[in-house]
């Protein structure tokens, strides 16, 4: 696989050459072409996606999804991109016209720009930057930032509104996203993507940190904004919320970005804690290392999926607090727990496996006992106020 | 004219003119996004510099959380700032004279400084040892844990201190800053 | 090779500019902009100089992420004390807020 890529790039580099430009600025402008090859993949994804996901939506909720246009619905998200791609961009009156074009274009780039260091196969990565994570968080951010475009461009307040609770929304989760991140960074000792993989060889994080895989699965359903946490983008909410405006090729900037992103982090999932390339016979042949990145990927992105289809949506208020009031204390302490653990386990292997997973047993337990505590207290500060009337029927209850 | 000598031309021009614009532009909000161009510029410059650590903290920091801090600040104050209104005070001609000749001065400082540069560079830690040399000294009771410590107390303070003067007075302000 | 002097100079440039959009602006916002640029100039000469001068010692780079935090604490704490005078004030022009003055 990796001699494949080596000797594509080493004819295109004789080529270049023999034309009579410079071997370093044939290096450069080589980088950018695999660049834009990676980027164009990695949204031409978004075709199969939809699909996927809208098929998978239906048959949870007991109907088909769409199976009219091509065998089985396959060809439907053409259809629809060739809708968007007719339909006429609309820009509203007011609205300032760069910053209302931009914004899409910077929520894509966002969610194209991860793929740059996704560890696809032993020895393909686009770009093996040693602090690959930090790398990955801040040009998700990125992201929030072109919401925040979008709204305020578009002169109209139900867009702003949205896009304030977008941004706090966004914001809010990338704190215990960053926090659920350190833990992968702490057992395997670095940052970097590549490492990250290699040193799941024995054992995948997932059997290692189990908490801070599902905070950071959690977190980043949330980041996106669909799942139980899509009260930016339904219908019934606030008209849409930060596309309101956005009609066309602009929207579908939006929804495909949306895609891609669900789709980007199931891949860092599957990286981070499932142990990407991984698996028996990755290291000999390449191949089977990205047959088994893709597999994993499909298997949390189903996942991404199933929770959509399931969990009914939560308000504002209650998203708000689930975050600030439980994730976030929650991945601090799994963090320092882990920190204590990973340096009292010496002796690698199963001992290390045993502490780990007895710690994060503990912290489960804990948190269930200190849930019930606090919804014991709750319940009893709402009783008085329905035990004053009827004094006759105390008696009974009291014997019964 | 090597490659990096192009690269630095071209990153050094967009960070500047970006600067200009960010200084110049009447309409506040493109003020901002010329802001986070410079600073993307910054981070390239830092990369270059052989330093992709704080090029990547360089985005997660300014690009990130100042950037969009100073959007949303636009965003809440922008009904009382018309852009009819002239975007310079009165002094503005003196403060360019001022600012050209500071500029004059260093750049002959800046001259006479490089001159005594070593031809060659030295050659850089590699990555990871150079992360972990640097994440070391950040905790070495003998090197900079002291400057550590209190910027983190700083950082604590300037966030408790920030809800605070933000935070609206109860049962004061409006009933849209209520929740 | 780049010379030294050349990031200097961008650095000088950059501060320069920074200062001149601290000095010559009237909306409160656009000042702290421009003291972001100056800091960001700061940050370009400690990272040449170490690059250049001491590479193999990291003061120059702890002193960079220094300045890195210094910054974000001052752009939040300054950025909420210019949302609370526009509340109180209903103004961000700097030459209006001139309560002390006598």
């Amino acid at each position: 696989m990796v001699d494949l890529f080596s000797g594509i790039d080493q004819f295109l580099k004789d080529l270049l050459i023999g034309l009579g430009l410079q071997p370093a600025f044939v290096a450069v402008l080589l980088k950018f072409a695999a660049a834009a090859v990676l980027g164009t993949i990695s949204v031409s994804l978004a075709i199969v996606l939809i699909w996927v996901e809208r098929k998978l939506v239906a048959r949870i909720q007991d109907r088909l999804g769409p199976n009219r246009v091509g065998p089985f619905g396959l060809l439907q998200t053409i259809a629809d991109a060739l809708k968007l791609l007719t339909k006429e961009v609309l820009i509203p009156d007011g609205a300032d016209r760069i910053v209302f074009r931009l914004a899409p274009l910077l929520v894509v780039a966002s969610v194209v720009a991860v793929w740059a260091v996704m560890p696809l196969a032993p020895g393909l990565i686009g770009s093996d930057v040693n602090v690959g994570l930090l790398y990955v968080i801040s040009i998700g951010a990125v992201g929030t930032l072109g919401v925040m475009l979008a709204g305020m461009s578009s002169n109209n307040k139900y867009a702003l509104l949205g896009a304030f609770r977008t941004v706090a929304q966004m914001v809010s989760y990338a704190v215990p996203m960053i926090l659920s991140l350190l833990v992968p960074t702490l057992l395997a000792g670095s940052m970097g993507m590549a490492a990250i993989v290699e040193a799941q060889g024995q054992f995948p994080f997932l059997l290692l940190a189990p908490l801070a895989a599902l905070i950071f699965l959690i977190s980043s359903i949330a980041e996106v904004g669909r799942g139980p946490f899509d009260l930016l983008e339904a219908e019934s909410e606030i008209v849409a919320g930060y596309h309101i405006e956005y009609s066309g090729m602009t929207f579908g900037m939006f929804f495909v970005g949306e895609f891609v992103h669900a789709f980007t982090i199931s891949a860092l999932t599957a990286v981070i804690f499932l142990g990407g390339w991984q698996g028996p016979g990755a290291q000999a042949y390449p191949l089977l290392g990205l047959l088994y990145f893709v597999l994993k990927t499909s298997v949390v992105y189903f996942i991404v999926i199933w929770v959509r289809g399931t969990f009914p949506r939560i308000r504002i208020d209650q998203m708000n607090a689930f975050n600030w009031k439980f994730i976030t204390p929650l991945a601090l302490v799994v963090l320092m727990v882990t920190a204590v653990v990973d340096k009292l386990a010496v002796g690698g292997g199963f001992t290390r496996l045993a502490f780990h997973l007895s710690a994060n047993g503990i912290i489960v337990l804990l948190t269930l006992v200190a849930l019930r505590v606090y919804a014991r207290a709750t319940r009893q500060a709402q009783q008085p106020a329905e035990e004053i009337p009827s004094p006759v029927q105390q008696p009974e209850a009291a014997g019964g | 004219m090597t490659v990096e000598q192009v690269l630095f031309l071209i990153t050094g021009a967009v960070t500047l003119i970006a600067a200009v614009m960010v200084v110049t532009s009447p309409r506040l909000v493109h003020a901002g996004l010329w802001l986070i161009m410079a600073l993307a510029g910054m981070a390239v410059l830092f990369v270059l510099l052989e330093n992709g650590f704080l090029a990547v903290v360089q985005v997660a920091i300014y690009i990130d959380a100042i950037a969009i801090l100073i959007i949303i600040t636009v965003m809440l104050t922008r009904a009382v700032m018309r852009e009819t209104e002239p975007q310079m005070n009165r002094l503005w001609v003196l403060a360019g004279l001022g600012a050209s000749m500071l500029f004059a001065g260093l750049m002959a400082i800046a001259l006479q400084l490089g001159a005594t540069a070593p031809a060659s560079l030295a050659a850089v830690l590699e990555p990871e040892a150079g992360l972990e040399l640097l994440g070391r000294s950040l905790v070495d009771v003998d090197a900079f844990i002291l400057p550590f410590e209190v910027a983190s107390v700083l950082l604590v303070a300037a966030l408790i201190g920030a809800i605070v003067v933000a935070m609206v007075p109860r049962g004061g302000a409006s009933a849209q800053d209520g929740r | 090779m780049i010379p030294l002097s050349w990031y200097l100079i961008l650095a000088a440039a950059l501060f320069c500019v920074g200062l001149f959009g601290v000095l010559a602006r009237r909306n409160a916002v656009a000042i702290l902009m421009g003291i972001e640029l100056m800091l960001n100039a700061v940050n370009l000469n400690l990272l040449a100089f170490w690059r250049y001068l001491h590479s193999d010692q990291v003061s120059g780079q702890v002193f960079v992420i220094i300045v890195f935090a210094v910054a974000a604490a001052e752009a939040a704490v300054g950025l909420a004390l210019i949302i609370s005078i526009y509340r109180r004030r209903q103004t961000v022009a700097a030459e209006e807020i001139d309560m002390l003055k006598w």
